[in-house]
């Protein structure tokens, strides 16, 4: 079958066909296959925020400290997987910011607020949190 | 003579515009498994998935077994994966398959019975779970007259009352697949519709059961009941909603004294 493999149910008196969805379910349909990878996200986000505790830390220790998280984190593995993360943290960034509207439903003045107006409201505290973390490191 | 041979032109062009519905075929009287049949159906303009299978069973084959009967997008008994994708057979057109073939598979997530008869139980078990009708604190006497309820308070629930129970977002749900204990889209999508009706006060009874590990928590927010939905329901809607007031719920439970809770 396109859909499902197929699996008996093997007693004599349920004739009934039961189905069990295949192991790779998810890669039968591109939106199946993005939820899975928004799931997967949720791994990478745990490890940047493990990443950003141990760069406190080392900038708590002293300078020997920090110089030495640099040089850890200039490491070829460590870059690549960083890249990675981060791509992941994009996907869950825009793909929660567009179920917002979903989950959350605002009334202002009787009215509901259009769906596209929430998701581009989280786009501009975004990038107003952005900027300010920008000016901080900066200036 | 030449609008003749044209008008002929068309007419076989006509006939002989034919699609292949491949057809899953299970009969348990005579198979241990289930196989594909192939048919061929004129492939008409206005032709739906449901007019092929009705063509097959009047005319080629009658042992073929479906379900079917508004054939307007109403009583929510067609529902069919075609091509892998569940869809009221009845509003799903066979030229949008051409040049086919066209697969028509019973509903996924669900045990077959026969052919494209799936056994749909476990939904009926599960609807009345959410206390679907009205509660009152406090019923009105029918001397008192009727609920009224003003165009916005009829506002807040109507998307969610449009479900024709025709469960296709169970099949398009992969949560339900794997653990048939959750209770599903359609259910909750109706708990929220009694729970946003300003006649109604049992939004506390019906949180209690889908608090459960098996009512909306047991959803990952995959949507895809939302993208399958023929009524626009917006089941996927539902469940964040009652999430979020589950959540809600387990805070005040948590800050408040049992006497100020509510
Ligand atoms: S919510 Fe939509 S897809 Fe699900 S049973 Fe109701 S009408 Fe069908
Ligand atoms: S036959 Fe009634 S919904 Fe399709």
């Amino acid at each position: 079958m396109t859909g499902e493999a197929m699996e008996r149910s093997a007693t004599d008196t349920d004739l009934h066909y039961r189905r069990t969805p295949p192991v790779f379910w998810w890669t039968r349909k591109p939106s199946y296959f993005v939820f899975v990878m928004r799931e997967l996200s949720s791994l990478f986000i745990a490890w940047l925020v493990l990443y950003l505790l141990l760069f406190v830390r080392a900038v708590g220790r002293g300078e020997t400290a920090y110089a030495d998280f640099l040089d850890w984190a200039a490491s070829p593995w460590l870059v690549v997987l960083n890249v990675v993360a981060f791509a992941f943290v994009v996907l869950h960034t825009v793909t929660w910011f567009s179920l917002t509207p979903q989950a959350m439903v605002l009334q202002v003045g009787g009215r509901r607020v259009p769906p596209r107006a929430i998701i581009g409201a989280q786009y501009a505290a975004l990038a107003v949190v952005s900027a300010f973390v920008l000016w901080l490191v900066t200036r | 003579m030449a609008d003749a041979d044209e008008i002929a032109d068309k007419i076989t062009d006509e006939i002989t515009d034919e699609i292949t519905m491949r057809v899953a075929r299970y009969r348990p009287d005579k198979d241990r498994d289930p196989g594909w049949q192939e048919y061929t159906v004129p492939q008409r303009e206005e032709w739906t998935v449901l007019d092929g299978l009705n063509h097959v069973k009047n005319e080629v084959d009658t042992t073929l077994a479906y379900r079917w009967s508004c054939r307007m997008g109403i009583c929510g008994s067609c529902g069919m994966n075609v091509d892998g994708e569940p869809k009221l057979t009845c509003a799903t057109f066979l030229s949008d398959y051409a040049p086919g073939p066209v697969t028509v598979e019973p509903l996924a997530n669900f045990p077959v019975i026969r052919d494209l008869v799936v056994d749909i139980s476990d939904f009926m078990e599960k609807l009345p779970r959410v206390s679907p009708w009205i509660i009152r604190d406090e019923e009105q006497s029918v001397d008192d007259g009727e609920y009224l309820q003003t165009p916005e308070e009829l506002d807040a629930y109507k998307q969610f009352s449009m479900c024709i129970n025709c469960m296709l977002c169970y099949a398009a749900c992969p949560v339900y697949g794997l653990e048939p204990e959750f209770i599903g889209p359609a259910a909750i999508a109706l708990a929220e519709r009694y729970d946003l009706d300003s006649r109604d006060h049992g939004a506390r009874q019906r949180l209690d059961v889908l608090i459960e590990e098996e009512g909306v928590y047991g959803c990952t927010f995959v949507g895809e009941c939302t993208r399958v939905c023929p009524k626009h329901v917006d089941p996927a809607a539902a469940i964040q909603r009652y999430k979020l007031k589950a959540a809600q719920e387990s805070v005040k439970m948590f800050l408040l004294p049992r006497a100020l809770r509510r």
